[in-house]
C-alpha cells in the first residue's frame, strides 16, 4: 500500500465509557458511529463502506440505515479494527468505496444484547484445550508468560511495573476507569487470578465503543478536524489455540504484522514518537516491544521498569492508560486506535508534545491474530 | 442438581484415533511419511508439506513442562481452584495442553522443564483424557 493516501477524518468513542446499563451492544455501536460521523461533519448517507467485528456488517449497516458498496466483517478478536483500517485503506485506494465507517462496541460489563461466546465440544479448542480447565482469557492469555520470563530473565516486579506505569498515564485521562496511583507492591499483593498474574495485571471489563471514518487523503482538507494519515499497515494470524503457538518466547503474528507496517511506512524505530501496544494483560507490552523490534526481548522488562515508557519517558506507551486502566470492553483495539488518532490530532488528555508518528499495535484472541497501524499527522 | 462437569471433548472423524488411543492407554500422534514431521492436533495431512500420506503412532508419553498458569478465578466447571493449566512439550516435538496430576499445584512444585509422563484419566465410558505427572526416576 502507498503511504499517506488514506486519512482518518472522523474518530470518536461512545458518549460514555465504563458501565453503561441503559444501552444494548448494537446501540453502543450506533452511539459511537453517530459521534464519529458528527466529528467528521458528515451524514450517515455519505458512508458507502462499513466494517465491524463480532456484530455483523449487515446488522450494523441496517441498524444505522447505511447502504454500503463495500463491507468487511473480519473478526479476529481485539485487533480486528486494525485489520479493518488496513483493508479499508486498500479498498479506498482501489476505488471500491469512498468513505468507510469502522465500528466497535461491546456491552462487555452489562452484557445487554451481547451474543454469548461458546466453544463447540467438537472444535479443536473444545477437544484439546477446554477439557483442561481453560475458562476465559485470564486462564489462557498468561499461559506463555512463565516461559518468556525464564527465557529472557524477566522478573515479576518488572511485569508489575507495566501496570504501575499505565496507571500513571490513566491518571491524566479523565475518561479512564482507574486513576488512583498504584505501586509494584500493590500489584504483587492484589488478588491472584491465574498465577503469575494478579488482578492488577489483567484488563478491566467495561462497556463502550468507538468508531473511525476513513477516506481518501486528497479529500482530507474538506473536513473540520485535523486529518490523520495512514503511513503503514500490517496484519497476520497464527493459531486460535494458545497451546499451539510456535513458541512462547514471541508472537509469530506480532513479528509479521509489526515489521510489515514499519517497512510499508519506511520508518525506523527512532522515528516513533508515540506507541500503543494492546495490553489485555501485563505481558503484552513486553512481547510487543520485542517483536516489533524496538529492542531485544531480554531488555523489555528493564526498559519499562526503568521508566522509559512512563509520562516524560523517551517512548510514551499506552498513553490512555491501556486495557489495564483506561477501559476494556472485550475487544480493546478500537480504543488504542482512538488514542493514536487523538495523539496525532494533538488533542489527547496526556498529549505527547510534537508527536508526529504513532504506532498502534493490536492483538486478537490469545496471540491468535495481530494488526499494526502506523499513523502520521504530516502528509 | 449434579455437580457441574468438566468440558467434555467430542471427537470428529479426524480426531477419533486420538481419543480411541487414550481409551486404550496410548498417546497417539501423527507422523508425515513424506517429510517425517510429527504434529498435533490431529489432521489427515501434514501441516508442514501438505502430504496426505501420514501414519498414526504411539508416542513415548514423555515430555517436559513448557509453561503453565495456576488458575484461581474464575474456575472452569468441574475444577476446584487453584489448578494448573499446563502446556507439555512432548519428546517427539509437539506440544499439548494438559493438567499436572500427583503434584502440588504450586509454583514451587511446578518447575519449568521438569520431566513429565502421560497418565490417563477416565472421564466417562467414551472419553479418557491425557494427563501428565512428574516422571519417576
Ligand atoms: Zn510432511
Amino acid at each position: 500500500m502507498r503511504r499517506n493516501q488514506v486519512a482518518v477524518v472522523g474518530a470518536a468513542e461512545t458518549t460514555e465509557l465504563g458501565v453503561i446499563p441503559n444501552m444494548s451492544q448494537i446501540q453502543l455501536h450506533a452511539d459511537a458511529a453517530l459521534n464519529a460521523v458528527a466529528d467528521a461533519g458528515l451524514k450517515l448517507s455519505d458512508i458507502d463502506g462499513i466494517a465491524t467485528a463480532v456484530e455483523t456488517p449487515q446488522q450494523i449497516a441496517h441498524y444505522l440505515g447505511i447502504t454500503p458498496t463495500w463491507v468487511d466483517g473480519t473478526s479476529v478478536g481485539g485487533c480486528s479494527f486494525m485489520l479493518h483500517v488496513r483493508h479499508a485503506a486498500a479498498a479506498i485506494e482501489a476505488g471500491l468505496c469512498k468513505t468507510v465507517l469502522i465500528t466497535h462496541a461491546e456491552s462487555g460489563k452489562s452484557m445487554i444484547g451481547k451474543l454469548p461466546r461458546s466453544i463447540p465440544a467438537d472444535s479443536l479448542q473444545g477437544q484439546f484445550e477446554a477439557p483442561f480447565g481453560v475458562y476465559g482469557p485470564p486462564s489462557m492469555f498468561p499461559i506463555p508468560v512463565l516461559r518468556y520470563m525464564k527465557t529472557y530473565g524477566i522478573t515479576h516486579e518488572q511485569i508489575a511495573m507495566v501496570a504501575v506505569v499505565q496507571r500513571e498515564w490513566a491518571a491524566k485521562n479523565p475518561r479512564a476507569m482507574m486513576k488512583d496511583p498504584i505501586t509494584v507492591a500493590d500489584v504483587l499483593n492484589s488478588r491472584m487470578i491465574a498465577y503469575p498474574f494478579r488482578l492488577l495485571q489483567c484488563c478491566l471489563v467495561t462497556d463502550g465503543g468507538g468508531a473511525l471514518i476513513l477516506t481518501s487523503a486528497d479529500r482530507a482538507r474538506d473536513f473540520p478536524k485535523k486529518s490523520v494519515y495512514i503511513l503503514g499497515t500490517g496484519e497476520s494470524v497464527e493459531t486460535p489455540m494458545v497451546s499451539q503457538m510456535e513458541t512462547f518466547n514471541s508472537s509469530r503474528a506480532f513479528k509479521i504484522a509489526g515489521p510489515t507496517a514499519f517497512r510499508e511506512a519506511g520508518i525506523t524505530h527512532k522515528d516513533v514518537d508515540h506507541l500503543m501496544i494492546y495490553d489485555a494483560f501485563a505481558h503484552l507490552p513486553l512481547y510487543g516491544l520485542g517483536d516489533l523490534g524496538f529492542m531485544p526481548h531480554e531488555e523489555t522488562g528493564k526498559f519499562i521498569a526503568d521508566g522509559h515508557t512512563r509520562p516524560g519517558g523517551k517512548l510514551p506507551l499506552n498513553t490512555n492508560g491501556g486495557g489495564l486502566s483506561y477501559m476494556h470492553s472485550g475487544m480493546y483495539g478500537m480504543y488504542a486506535l482512538q488514542e493514536s488518532v487523538r495523539q496525532m490530532r494533538g488533542i489527547a488528555p496526556a498529549q505527547v508534545k510534537d508527536a508526529k508518528i504513532s504506532v498502534c499495535h493490536g492483538v486478537g484472541g490469545m496471540f491468535a491474530a495481530s494488526g499494526t497501524i502506523i499513523f502520521t499527522n504530516e502528509k | 442438581m449434579a455437580e457441574p462437569a468438566r468440558a467434555r471433548p467430542k471427537p470428529t472423524p479426524e480426531t477419533q484415533h486420538f481419543w480411541d488411543g487414550t481409551q486404550a492407554g496410548e498417546l497417539r500422534l501423527q507422523r508425515c511419511d513424506a517429510c517425517g514431521n510429527v504434529y498435533f492436533p490431529p489432521r489427515p495431512f501434514c501441516p508442514s508439506c501438505a502430504s496426505r500420506k501420514i501414519s498414526v503412532f504411539k508416542a513415548s508419553g514423555k515430555g517436559k513442562l513448557y509453561s503453565y498458569v495456576i488458575n484461581h478465578r474464575p474456575a472452569a466447571p468441574g475444577f476446584t481452584p487453584p489448578y494448573a493449566i499446563a502446556v507439555v512439550e512432548l519428546d517427539e516435538g509437539p506440544r499439548m495442553m494438559s493438567n499436572i496430576i500427583d503434584c502440588p499445584q504450586t509454583p514451587e512444585a511446578l518447575e519449568l522443564d521438569m520431566k513429565l509422563e502421560v497418565a490417563f484419566e477416565k472421564l466417562d465410558d467414551k472419553i479418557t483424557l491425557p494427563m501428565f505427572r512428574p516422571a519417576k526416576g
